[in-house]
């Protein structure tokens, strides 16, 4: 059984981001990167699977820079097999990404059985790889997935919609699960497993051997700036009992001619 | 020259600071309040590789060098430096036996540290002897084909829960350090009767007390080196061993810098944080210069042993400028928090509990002082 988690290397939770110089970007130089933290989700359900299957591959690819493989090692480090890293900008669409990622799949030779993913990544929160990638590689997908049972080649996945309910969704593998929190506890990359991750192959690739080029962009970012500063509020007095008629009446007026709310 | 770790060295670090963040710090100030073991928490941490570094690779350990022993004990120190204290005693306890025990000896004592969860216990100190080890009064009695311990241990770490002692005596007190012995011990040996868990200051959670050998019958065979050579192994021991201990204050001193800057930067007095204030930013500044300095220290004397270069003045003055520093750091933190850092609901107040301690154990900052001018005056 061959089985793919896609993962992302995004800003720490702490990073404050900022734009870069020429605005084309966020200011990378001094981001500390991390694994999604939805990815290490799909990591640990993928080691599950492993764990009760010792027969079955575990590949972690990731498209984006080479500059720092956190993500790629510390899922090595917490069981996978191997790697696959698929070098590209930080800015990628998430059109592109899926393309890369369903190429770089189709290269490494192997069927994928099943493909984990994060729900979403916490830096652009765009929520769409999982489900563009399902649809490039022709397989069902379920998505927000909290409870996931695997039988054979049945799939019981679980995922929770509006208002606490959950809907249970069968469908056969291979198949696309985008994983949510809740659906298990991830493990700690080890000590021997850091050191064991060294030894682990990782294969690189260009977005050109993967077969994507700038053509598949469906989304150029123009440009990154942070939100104007919110003015600070104005205040008027009311204390003066006999004022508070106007005071009103100029509040209600600028609420219908500047704030436009009324 | 280079000071800047390895990328394996900074994953391990960043392993263990997630531990500590995830594992430790939640549940450190209740465990300091009641004095709980960290059992569970110590045994997730051995079954991570973060406890027993000192272990020897063709001994079934990481073999992880000195430097990245202490990389990892600075970072669980951040998390709590009582649970800290249990885990490095096993370090403690068994360096020894990496030192000055056979390949036979290490293979029975070492190896079952690497395939079961255990807790070790180093015994030195007695009732009337601290800063004066040689002067010890256990006794360690030829009984033909087996050695007899008698003697009272006092502040032994892990002792309430040890699978494992290793205990100095003497085979005569008018020897002094001549006659000093060193023996493994196996918890479950006749004879040995715990005393109450000591009420502490700090590291609370850490388990202390005092020990009494009674006739405790061990093998001839446990005895690391030959009769008379416990002295030197323990003074190896403590080599090893204080850049470990001045880890733990580097951690702690680290934490309380970084509470420190923190609540700086969201205290508002007189209108502004309490950062933009020059009296606090001084502290702050003081503290950042002193941990950093701790830590070129203590990585140093770390390195040190690593290069197999004799490292006792500097891991000296690692130990004391480690620990006299998290003492004052930890102090200006509950000063910064003012009133909120002296009461029990903010973390700084066990911070600064826990420091005192690390000036005392394993050689106090006095005792280090000692052994620095001894060795500067040579």
């Amino acid at each position: 059984m061959n089985i793919f988690v896609c993962v992302k290397q995004v800003p720490d939770t702490e990073t404050k981001v900022t734009p870069n110089a020429d605005g084309s970007f966020i200011e990378t130089s001094s981001i500390k990167w991390i694994m999604n933290p939805y990815d290490e989700f799909a990591v640990e359900q993928a080691l599950l699977i492993k764990q009760a299957n010792p027969a079955a591959n575990v590949t972690v690819v990731r498209v984006g820079s080479v500059k720092d493989t956190e993500a790629l090692r510390t899922a090595m480090a917490m069981g996978a097999d191997d790697g696959i890293l698929v070098e590209a900008g930080d800015n990628l669409d998430s059109f592109s990404i899926a393309k890369a990622l369903k190429g770089a799949i189709e290269k490494s030779g192997k069927t994928a059985d099943l493909v984990f993913a994060g729900k979403q990544a916490i830096d652009d929160d765009c929520l769409q790889v999982p489900q563009i990638l399902a649809q490039m590689l022709n397989l069902p997908s379920v998505a927000v997935v909290v409870g996931f049972e695997l039988n054979g080649t049945a799939v019981k996945a679980k995922r929770e919609v509006e208002g606490g309910a959950l809907e249970v969704y069968e469908v056969a593998t291979p198949c696309v699960i985008a994983c949510n929190k809740g659906l298990n506890t991830p493990r700690y990359a080890s000590l021997p497993g850091i050191m064991k991750a060294k030894k682990k192959p990782l294969a690189q690739h260009s977005l050109a051997d993967v077969g994507v080029s700038d053509a598949d962009r469906r989304v150029k970012y123009s440009g990154f700036r942070l939100p104007p500063e919110k003015p600070a509020g104005k205040k008027y007095d009311a204390t003066d009992a006999g004022k508070q008629r106007d005071v009103v009446a100029q509040v209600v007026g600028l609420l219908r001619t500047e704030a436009k709310i009324i | 020259m280079d000071f800047a770790i390895s990328p394996e060295q900074k994953e391990i670090q960043e392993l263990a600071l997630k531990f500590a963040r995830n594992e430790m710090i939640p549940v450190a100030q209740e465990m300091d309040e009641h004095g709980t073991f960290p059992m569970d928490i110590f045994k997730k941490a051995w079954e991570l590789g973060l406890c027993n570094t000192c272990i020897p690779a063709e001994y079934g350990g990481t073999g992880f060098t000195s430097l990245d022993g202490v990389i990892i004990s600075e970072a669980l120190a951040y998390g709590c430096m009582g649970m800290n204290t249990s885990f490095m005693a096993n370090d403690l306890a068994l360096l020894p036996i990496v030192i000055g025990g056979t390949d036979a000896q290490k293979k029975k004592f070492l190896t079952p540290f690497t395939e079961k969860f255990q807790i070790a216990s180093f015994c030195l100190t007695e009732p009337g002897n601290g800063s004066d080890a040689a002067g010890l009064k256990t006794t360690i009695k030829d009984g033909g084909d087996h050695w007899i311990i008698n003697g009272e241990k006092m502040w032994i770490t892990n002792a309430g829960h040890a699978d494992l002692f290793v205990v100095y005596g003497t085979v005569d007190t008018a020897l002094k350090h001549k006659g000093i012995c060193a023996v493994v011990v196996e918890g479950k040996t006749p004879g040995i009767e715990l005393g109450k868990k000591e009420d502490k200051m700090g590291h609370r959670s850490s388990d202390t007390r005092g020990v009494r050998f009674n006739n405790v019958k061990v093998p001839k065979d446990n005895m690391l080196g030959a009769v008379g050579e416990g002295w030197t192994i323990a003074m190896k021991t403590l080599d090893h061993s204080r850049p470990l201990v001045a880890s733990s204050a580097l951690g702690g001193a680290w934490h309380a810098l970084d509470l420190s800057i923190n609540y700086a930067k969201e205290r508002v007095q007189f209108g502004v944080t309490i950062s933009k204030h020059q009296a606090v930013q001084f502290m702050i500044a003081e503290m950042a210069m002193k941990v950093e300095a701790a830590r070129l220290l203590v990585y140093k004397a770390a390195w040190m042993c690593d290069q197999h270069m004799k490292n006792t003045e500097v891991a000296s003055y690692a130990k004391a400028f480690a620990a006299d520093s998290c003492m004052q750091i930890t102090t200006d933190a509950v000063q910064i928090y003012g009133g909120y850092g002296y009461s029990k609901e903010y973390p700084v107040e066990k911070l600064m509990r826990d420091a005192k301690l690390i000036q005392i154990y394993e050689g106090t900052s006095q005792i280090q002082r000692l052994v620095i001018a001894r060795e500067v005056l040579k």
